[in-house]
């Protein structure tokens, strides 16, 4: 075969290749493993979410651990996923080695699962009772190969064993063949052993002449068995897998339980790496463990092998070279290609219009099919933007040829509504969209809402974005949209940002406004939407098939709503988070009543802490940090968008680009109600502010407080003088303006790249400032000793929430927080009439020292609270609804207009 | 008891030869017919219950018992508007569902009475050249087993697979010593309910050491395409052919115009015969139900003729009005022919999962 083919074939085979996740499984995952024994369901749930959300096509769940009710946790498990239908939505694996695990898994899936797993392991009884079992179930099944006298490990006893277990299932049981899967035994390999050196190419064989034999089966198998011996070295381990299922694949080889984040891709190995693993699989040579030990230790440290730069495409045509320079990013030749296709052309306008957008078709088509990721795309944008920079003075040249625009799909205003200044996603959307041949005019941020009309009707565009980050952007985008129906407007209303849902745009904002208006999840669905938007033959069955999906929601909106149970407000008062100050001493904080001003911080401190994770799904590559430099899918992109990220650092740090500056103080405090007072002076005589806080206010059933921030301060008649931290971090404004600039040069992936990583240096700065405080500043936690990812886990005490989010809503406390602290004269940090920081790479928020002090949401309150916030605040209703709009569980305006009645 | 299985096997026989030939009718609803008959608090008391201290109105499958002449009409009229096939008064007839009455202890009787009362008015009006049969009604319960009550734990469930097994398996044995020819799981919004139910019937048929036919029967509870629980049809289906069903079908919540495209996913994927009786189209202002028999015959004509259906009724708003129309309507219509099976490995969450060969 030769390699085109078989990389063909490769491609092939793998796209029905099943992975199994096993992040859902105590014995492959420790993280699982720890969430579940700390009894933390939540958190375990977001791993299988985050597992389907990246594309597992069934997840594997297993409970089997010592310390562990494991029937218990398998019911308590599956019956909290049968309520998330975005988990739910894939079939479940039920595995463990104990049959009552898996009979009670089995019932609580509404589903066909597939069971994991049964032998004959203790004779053909037990094996058939339950095979009978998993059949009256109605599950698929796992059978091991494995019988009364062990664990097959040569190909013949593999087969034998199957052929076996497939008589009985098929003509004792009535099994249907299609619904067993075959568990040959992945050994392990290179141990040294001689009879083990033919365990993996055994396997292969074996698979292959099962699937030959037995008709209608499937084959699995526990990939992480065969490198056990390279434990420790996870370079050699993941390799041997990669190795393994590139050969076991084609031979038959249908699903396995493999940690999908850690395999390399077959041609990305090293050669001399990738010769001597395969000469262990495949068992080709005697030595053949001896030299891959050869050279597995200098593979050790992830020394990844430098790889010839291909350079045979600059050999072809040149619009093949353009091509592939659009695709590929590569901006090395782009202006001699371009130059070349120019001398080529009648006109150069022809260029852009020819060899040129045939490129970002390419690339919009690959982008489409999930082949290209987002950083890949924004860098093709690149090229792009340079290859049209070049043309345009010869365009300019020909003004003959007016007029012409060069046959934009359409043309769409883009804007960060007033009072917000984040743009990231936004400038994403935008640089796709111009990929896709739309013109984009992009008004920034912070943009009032006449402006957006004005220029939509100045332009005549053909559609409008609305971008937005923070809460009080949801009220400003119903604006706006209330605006455009009372101008007449008739054209669509895109509507995308962190905080936007397609719920809030269906139930919030489509209602104001009668032409269509659609939710943007992400960048890669812009084009799509945008697409058929423009598109006459489209539009109308994309319009009303939104709206109709829209209606629905509403309904659905409105009906819940009804159900869902709030407490009166005076009874969730009561059910505070009933801490027993008597038994507490509050630490008085080590630096009193000074303030702490940083106007330098360790930016090699700050690099280290930064989260990485959030990084990448900026760019929409979703996966956790480092797993993700490894993925299958998405490995490539992330290791290339991660060097670029190294080296941008490196040149921000450098020509001293970044300059974070921290600043945060103490105060004497003591809670009234739900507000914390807080004092000039140790005396306590002298208030400086109250800050005002939100009460969870669900119905509770069981014991657990309604918690609200006051809760965590000793209230004044406790005889306890407690205090209040409260902080504000910024990346600071120079790295800003150069994201700007880079913007304005016609770099977008660069100026993107700044400002995710400003993002992430302020988020930096505020966990490294935390930890300050914690050890010295406050200085209740002097002897804290915590790692990286036990930092980023939160595990310490104390904790920092922020104005604006889950546990304390209400963005305008931002203004109190700044006031006390001075954030604007002395960082340079300043708050939007929306209350959104400028600089917008900024962090604030409130320090809480008590051990019980943790975060919380507050999620949904009831008019009563309301009505004493209002009060408390000094806001008229209608101003503490509009606030607080996200956080409302009822309809303020039905409640009006039943008033006005 | 003592089962004939030769008798059953014949039936059964005769089953799927009529089924191989015509599109088979089920009934209408029971519900709507004793509406019809205004019945009193003493007519569900009758002798039996004069004196039991709770109200009984509204315990429909109590009427079994208390007013069986009013039950064996209802039987008769959809057997003479061209039913083939009768179900029985049993929806409620569960431990769990009677309990609301406090007559959890009646659901065996009620189920086998039930049975009785429906075999004696098919055998009635049954001739050689045109059998009639039985089915044995297994309603959802007032409980599910996937979801729950409680919005603010979502773990919590107030039942559990072993508490449905055991009361559909009681059930379930009462039916068939009645003399039910089918067992008819239906309006089945929770499928792991269902999967219970169907668990049961196998241990059922494992003790009685005879197998009858099983019909089951969703409920797509809005257009949304999904059951109660989540599950599209396909996945519903997958989730319960391990019991290779006599027919898979879809009923209630839906009218005809709404639940189509769904029996045709089903009539798309499912390897058994398809049914389907849905409401006389949405329930309207008034709690009334729009599709004349006409209307309704005219959507279910076309299923038919389109090759979609094996099995065709009504459910909540249809009479035998309606049932006779729909008669009319499919006569001499084929059968939809069924798909060649293709041996795959079938999965299912909410969402159908397969790997073809």
């Amino acid at each position: 075969m030769s390699e085109a083919m078989q990389k063909q074939s490769e491609v092939k085979s793998q796209a029905t290749f099943i992975n199994i996740g096993e992040r859902t499984n105590v014995t492959g995952s420790a993280k699982f493993k720890k969430l579940i024994l700390e009894d933390r369901y939540d958190e375990a749930l977001d791993v299988a979410r985050e597992q389907v959300e990246n594309g597992a096509q069934m997840i594997d769940v297993n409970m089997d651990e010592a310390m562990l009710d494991s029937e218990a946790a398998m019911r308590r498990f599956l019956n909290l996923i049968a309520s998330e239908p975005d988990i739910a939505r894939v079939p479940i694996v039920i595995d463990s080695s104990k049959w009552s695990v898996i009979e009670a898994g089995l019932q609580c899936v509404q589903g066909k699962p597939l069971v994991n797993s049964i032998s004959l392991k203790e004779g053909e009884g037990p094996f058939l009772e339950q095979a009978r079992k998993v059949r009256r179930y109605g599950a698929a099944v796992v059978v091991m190969a494995f019988d009364e006298q062990g664990q097959a490990d040569t190909a013949e006893r593999k087969l034998a064993i199957c052929k076996r277990a497939y008589g009985l299932l098929t003509e004792q049981v009535g099994f249907p063949p299609q619904d067993i899967v075959f568990d040959a035994n992945i050994f392990a390999v290179a141990t040294g052993i001689a009879e083990h050196d033919d365990y993996a190419r055994g396997f292969i064989e074996a698979i292959g002449r099962i699937k030959a034999e037995l008709p209608h089966v499937r084959t699995s198998g526990g990939l992480s068995n065969v490198s056990f011996s390279f434990r420790g070295n996870e370079p050699v381990r993941q390799a041997m897998h990669s190795v393994f299922l590139y050969h076991a694949i084609p031979a038959g080889l249908d699903m396995a339980i493999v940690n999908a984040g850690q395999l390399p891709v077959y041609d990305d190995i090293p050669e001399d790496l990738r010769e001597r693993v395969e000469d262990v699989i495949l068992n080709r040579r005697a030595d053949a463990t001896d030299r891959l030990l050869e050279i597995a230790e200098q593979y050790k440290s992830g020394g990844t092998a430098k790889r010839e730069i291909d350079l045979s495409w600059r050999e072809a045509e040149v619009e093949k070279r353009l091509e592939h320079a659009l695709v590929h990013g590569i901006l090395d030749w782009i202006e001699e290609d371009t130059e070349a296709a120019r001398q080529r052309a009648d006109k150069p306008l022809e260029v852009i219009e020819g060899p040129l957008m045939a490129g970002m078709n390419v690339v919009g088509d690959l982008f489409g099919a999930g082949k290209m990721f987002l950083p890949q795309v924004v860098k093709s944008a690149r090229v792009m933007k340079k290859a049209v920079a070049y043309l345009l003075p010869y365009i300019e040249a020909e003004k003959e040829k007016s007029g012409d625009t060069g046959g934009a799909k359409g043309k769409i205003l883009m804007a960060t509504v007033k009072g917000d200044v984040h743009d990231i996603g936004k400038n994403i959307v935008g640089v796709v969209l111009q990929c896709n041949n739309f013109e984009v005019i992009d008004l920034g941020v912070m943009v009032p809402c006449a402006r957006i009309l004005e220029t939509a009707r100045a332009e005549g565009v053909d559609m409008i974005g609305l971008s937005g980050l923070i809460t009080p952007s949801l009220d400003e985008m119903r604006y706006v949209a209330s605006e455009l129906q009372r101008e007449g407007f008739t054209l669509p209303l895109l509507i995308g940002g962190a905080t936007t849902s397609k719920i809030h745009t269906a139930v919030k904002v489509a209602p104001n406004y009668e032409g269509p208006t659609v939710h943007v999840a992400d960048a890669s669905r812009a084009v799509g939407v945008a697409g058929r938007l423009v598109s006459k033959g489209l539009r109308e069955d994309y319009v009303a098939e939104v709206a109709a999906d829209y209606e629905k929601m509403r309904e659905s909106f409105a009906r819940k709503g009804e159900g869902r149970a709030r407490a009166p407000f005076d009874a969730v008062r009561e059910n505070g988070l009933a801490i027993d100050w008597a038994g507490y001493e509050p630490p008085v904080p080590a630096q009193g009543l000074d303030p702490v001003q940083l106007d330098e911080l360790p930016l090699a401190q700050l690099i280290e802490r930064i989260d990485w994770t959030p990084f990448f799904q900026t760019w929409e590559l979703h996966g956790r940090y480092p797993k993700i430099l490894d993925d299958p899918a998405v490995g490539p992109t992330a290791r290339s968008l991660f060097a670029d990220a190294q080296a941008m650092l490196d040149r921000l740090v450098q020509q001293g680009l970044v300059r974070p500056r921290a600043r945060c103080a103490f105060w004497p405090a003591a809670a009234e109600g739900d507000d914390i007072r807080v004092f000039a002076d140790e005396g306590r005589k002298e208030t400086l502010a109250e800050l005002h806080m939100l009460r969870q206010q669900m119905a509770r059933d069981d014991d657990r407080a309604n918690l609200s921030l006051a809760d965590f301060v000793a209230p004044a008649g406790s005889g306890k003088a407690d205090w209040i931290g409260g902080f504000c971090v910024t990346a600071g404004g120079e790295v800003e303006r150069y994201a700007a600039e880079r913007k304005a040069a016609g770099d977008d992936y660069e100026a993107i790249l700044v400002q995710a990583l400003s993002d992430r240096l302020a988020e930096a700065a505020a966990e490294w400032l935390h930890e300050q405080v914690r050890k010295r500043f406050w200085g209740y936690a002097a002897d804290e000793a915590l790692t990286n990812d036990e930092l980023i886990a939160e595990t310490y005490r104390g904790i920092r929430p922020a104005p604006g989010y889950p546990a304390c809503p209400d963005h305008s406390e931002k203004a109190t927080l700044f006031k006390l602290l001075g954030s604007e004269e002395r960082l340079g940090v300043r708050l939007t009439e929306s209350f959104a920081m400028t600089p917008a790479s900024s962090v604030s928020g409130w320090y809480f020292a008590h051990p019980e002090a943790r975060y919380f949401g507050v999620g949904r309150i009831g008019r009563d609270q309301v009505e004493d916030y209002a009060a408390r605040k000094g806001w008229s209703l209608a101003e503490a609804e509009r606030w607080l709009a996200p956080n409302i569980d009822y309809d303020p305006g039905a409640l009006r207009r039943q008033a006005a009645e | 008891m003592t089962i004939d299985r030769d008798e059953v096997a014949g039936r059964t026989a005769l089953l799927e030869a009529a089924a191989a030939e015509r599109i088979l009718l089920l009934d209408g609803a029971m519900g709507t017919m004793i509406q019809r008959l205004e019945l009193q608090e003493a007519d569900y008391r009758g002798e039996r219950f004069a004196g039991y201290e709770r109200d009984l109105k509204g315990d429909n499958d109590l009427l079994t018992l208390t007013r069986p002449d009013a039950i064996r009409g209802i039987h008769r009229a959809y057997l003479e508007a061209g039913a083939d096939i009768v179900e029985t008064n049993t929806f409620n007839a569960t431990e769990v569902s009677q309990a609301e009455y406090g007559l959890g202890s009646l659901a065996a009787e009620l189920n086998r009475e039930g049975a009785r009362l429906a075999r004696e008015a098919a055998e009635a009006v049954a001739t050689p050249e045109r059998p009639r049969f039985v089915a044995g009604v297994l309603g959802p319960t007032s409980r599910t087993a996937s979801l729950s009550p409680d919005v603010n734990d979502p773990g919590f469930r107030n039942t559990s697979f072993e508490a449905l097994r055991a009361d559909y398996g009681k059930a379930a044995r009462a039916l068939l010593e009645g003399g039910a020819d089918i067992l008819l799981v239906e309006t089945v919004f929770d499928t792991l309910n269902a999967r219970a139910a169907l668990f049961a019937i196998q241990e059922v048929f494992e003790e009685l050491g005879c197998r009858w036919p099983v019909m089951v029967s969703g409920t797509i509870t809005d257009l949304s395409g999904r059951t109660l629980s989540g599950q599209t049809a396909e996945a519903f289906w997958i989730s319960v052919a391990h019991v290779r069903p006599f027919s898979i079908g879809l009923n209630c919540a839906l009218g005809p115009k709404e639940l189509r495209s769904y029996v045709a996913e089903l009539a798309r994927v499912a390897e058994t015969r398809v049914s389907a009786h849905p409401n006389a189209g949405l329930p309207n202002a008034f709690g009334g139900y729009d599709e004349t028999p006409d209307s309704m015959a005219r959507h279910l004509g076309a299923w038919a003729r389109d090759g979609l259906v094996n099995i065709l009724g009504g459910c909540c708003g249809t009479t035998p009005e309606h049932i006779a129309a729909i008669a009319a309507a499919v006569e001499g219509v084929r059968p939809r022919v069924l798909p060649e099976p293709v041996p795959a490995l079938t999965l299912s969450g909410l969402e159908p999962f397969r790997l073809a060969s």
